[in-house]
């Protein structure tokens, strides 16, 4: 017996994101026959529409649409899963996701599970696995029957099954919302300085550098051996390198033939961006950091001791 | 201008996590603890907030162990009132029970605006702003990097990928989930902290009722069994550095 799976469709800038389609793939698995509707609003949702393989697909339509509104995308989710008696809902873990996933969940009285990574089902109940404390540890948990929203952790499963045709594509009036929100405008990242996707060497700084003064050391690293200083988002939180630099879910994506992550513990949200680098090396003081399960060659050691030893090695065999 | 910061302290990911021996739980009993670092960053956009216009700022945890330093020091940064909601909870509780409890206490608060960190390294099941939200029956906007305030509005600045940010207005009273405060968080004096632990009580509430729990029952928590593990190079730094830097070579890696 299927179940009936709605997932939380979403665009950026115009664009379907690829988690809609990871997330439709990943519905099919656990709809087990049931039928599976993707929902999602705006642009880029509805011109992406029909290469979404889903039974359905609805392209909500409203005023409140066109551009994202937290409360209108929740409001109108929320009806259209109560609507089709959706048992499972998937969000992307995503700003949209985010937003969505909970209201959706209080409005459904459905439990909620977050960081997912992988589900199936077993007998009745829904078997989830989770990516606990910064990736360290998974949980795998266990809903009983009912309804259950997930947010699920955008890469953590193939979207390519969901590419292909939708069975069919409706136009659905979008439930109302309270108004009590209201969309100004985009704000686009300044063009110009580094880009950092378009270098082949990355040297990546994170939170153990500590301090400001120290990300002279990986610079000088970076230029001994012919790369470019990116790091993670603590850095940039804290001004210490532009944003420009910033690597991951927030930050960019990169493909670097060399990723070389100096005290960066290699966060979901970090992996995200770097873990289809070509060679990836981690240097890192703790053995159990996760970067070291991406990484090709790790070094479980002090970057104040290695990070100079490799520069002075560098510069020797210059 | 009433803002509340929730704050949850969380384990500190620096340190060794070990599992317990029913395999579905931290083992607690050695476990540094430490505030979680977006309800740091959520606090810090408050006292910003505070800073520029003016505004009453209450910090808010439940007793989930030792929280009386993380409010003792969001007093120290600058926080106008600090409230340990006490009851039944226990560290690696549900965010569901938190929720419940602290919307019970929040709701009376005559708050404009609720500041909560986007996120914790232990929200099996949900993240706290957006659950306080949905039991508050508020808007709520998370992701956020940027709150300024005009009357009953806020505008607030949600992050998507690669700096692209959406600017959205809303009507207060409402719930953030901040991702990152305008500026790195202040420091608090640690002697300040400990002149008002020695000089100030907390205020303490009762939560109202127990809440009704995640509806999760977590199985099984333990390490992930990495696919292909990094090959670790091992050492003294001289040498680890030196077959680094051959491996770096050997790829022609290296370029000056
Ligand atoms: C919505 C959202 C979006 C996000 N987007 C991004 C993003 O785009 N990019 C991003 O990076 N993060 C992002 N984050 C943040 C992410 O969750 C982590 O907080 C962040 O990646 C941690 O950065 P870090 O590894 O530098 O710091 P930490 O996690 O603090 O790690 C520091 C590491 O340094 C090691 N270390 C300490 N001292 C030394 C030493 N002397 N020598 C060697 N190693 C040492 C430690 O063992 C530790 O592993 C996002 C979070 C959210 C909620
Ligand atoms: N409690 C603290 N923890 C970590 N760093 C701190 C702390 N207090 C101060 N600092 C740092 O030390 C610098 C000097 O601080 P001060 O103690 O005010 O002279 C500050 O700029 C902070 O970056």
């Amino acid at each position: 017996m299927g179940a009936t799976v709605l997932v939380v469709g979403e665009q950026l800038d115009g664009v379907l994101s690829d988690t809609t389609y990871e997330l439709a793939a990943l519905a099919r698995q656990l709809a087990d026959g049931g039928s599976v509707i993707v929902a999602g609003g705006g642009p880029g949702f509805e011109s992406g529409a029909g290469t979404i393989a889903a039974d359905t697909v609805c392209v909500l339509d409203g005023a409140q649409m066109a551009d994202y509104l937290p409360e209108a995308y929740a409001a109108a989710i929320s009806a259209l899963a109560a609507d089709r008696g959706a048992e499972l809902v998937l969000a992307a873990t995503s700003a949209v996701g985010l937003d969505t996933a909970a209201a959706v969940a209080a409005s459904l009285g459905a439990p909620l599970v977050s960081y997912v990574v992988g589900a199936t089902r077993e007998g009745g109940a829904l078997v989830t696995t989770s990516q606990l404390y910064g990736g360290k540890l998974l949980a795998e948990s266990e809903v009983d029957g009912g309804r259950v929203v997930l947010t699920v952790v955008p890469g953590s499963t193939s979207g390519e099954a969901g590419r292909g045709s939708a069975g069919a594509v409706e136009n659905v009036a979008a439930a109302a919302a309270p108004g009590r929100m209201s969309f100004r405008r985009m704000i686009r990242p300044e063009a110009g300085g580094v880009d950092i996707t378009k270098e082949e060497i990355l040297v990546s700084v994170g939170r153990g550098i500590e301090s400001q003064e120290n990300i002279e050391m990986v610079e000088e690293l970076a230029t001994a051996i012919g790369g470019t200083v990116s790091a993670s988002r603590p850095i940039i939180d804290s001004g210490w390198l532009p944003k420009v630099r910033q690597v991951g879910k927030s930050g960019v994506t990169v493909k670097p033939k060399l990723y070389l992550a100096v005290g960066i513990s290699g966060a979901p949200e970090h992996l995200q961006g770097m873990k289809d680098a070509e060679l990836i090396i981690a240097i890192n003081t703790d053995a159990n950091a996760p970067i070291f399960d991406v990484a090709d060659y790790g070094i479980c050691g002090d970057l104040f001791d290695v990070v100079p030893a490799l520069t002075e090695c560098a510069t020797a065999n210059a | 201008m009433h803002i509340v910061v929730p704050i949850k302290e969380v384990p500190d990911l620096v340190e060794e996590l070990e599992v317990n021996a029913a395999g579905t739980d931290l083992d607690r009993e050695y476990l540094k603890y430490k505030i979680n670092e977006w309800d740091e960053q959520a606090l810090e956009e408050a006292l910003c907030l505070k800073d520029e216009a003016g505004a009453t700022v209450t910090a808010i945890a439940a007793d989930t162990g030792d929280v009386d330093t993380y409010l003792f020091t969001a007093l120290a940064k600058g926080a106008d009132r600090a409230i340990k909601v006490t009851g039944n909870f226990a560290r690696g509780g549900d965010n569901h029970t938190t929720a419940a409890a602290l919307a019970g206490v929040i709701g009376g608060l005559g708050a404009d605006l609720v500041l909560g960190g986007v996120q914790a390294p232990d929200d099996l099941d949900g993240q706290l702003p957006v659950l306080l939200a949905a039991q508050l029956g508020l808007p709520c906007v998370s992701v956020v990097s940027g709150v300024t305030l005009n009357g009953g509005t806020a505008t607030v600045r949600q992050e998507y990928s690669g700096g692209l940010m959406a600017e959205i207005d809303v009507t207060l009273p409402a719930v953030v989930g901040v991702q990152a405060a305008r500026q790195a968080p202040r420091y608090a004096a640690v002697s300040k902290v400990r002149q008002l632990m020695k000089t100030v009580t907390l205020e303490e509430v009762a939560a109202g009722s127990d809440g009704q729990g995640s509806g999760l029952r977590i199985r099984r928590l333990y390490r992930p069994e990495a696919a292909g593990h990094a090959e670790m190079i091992e050492g003294s730094a001289e040498e680890q550095a030196k077959r680094l830097f051959e491996i770096l070579a050997e790829r022609k890696l290296v370029r000056r």
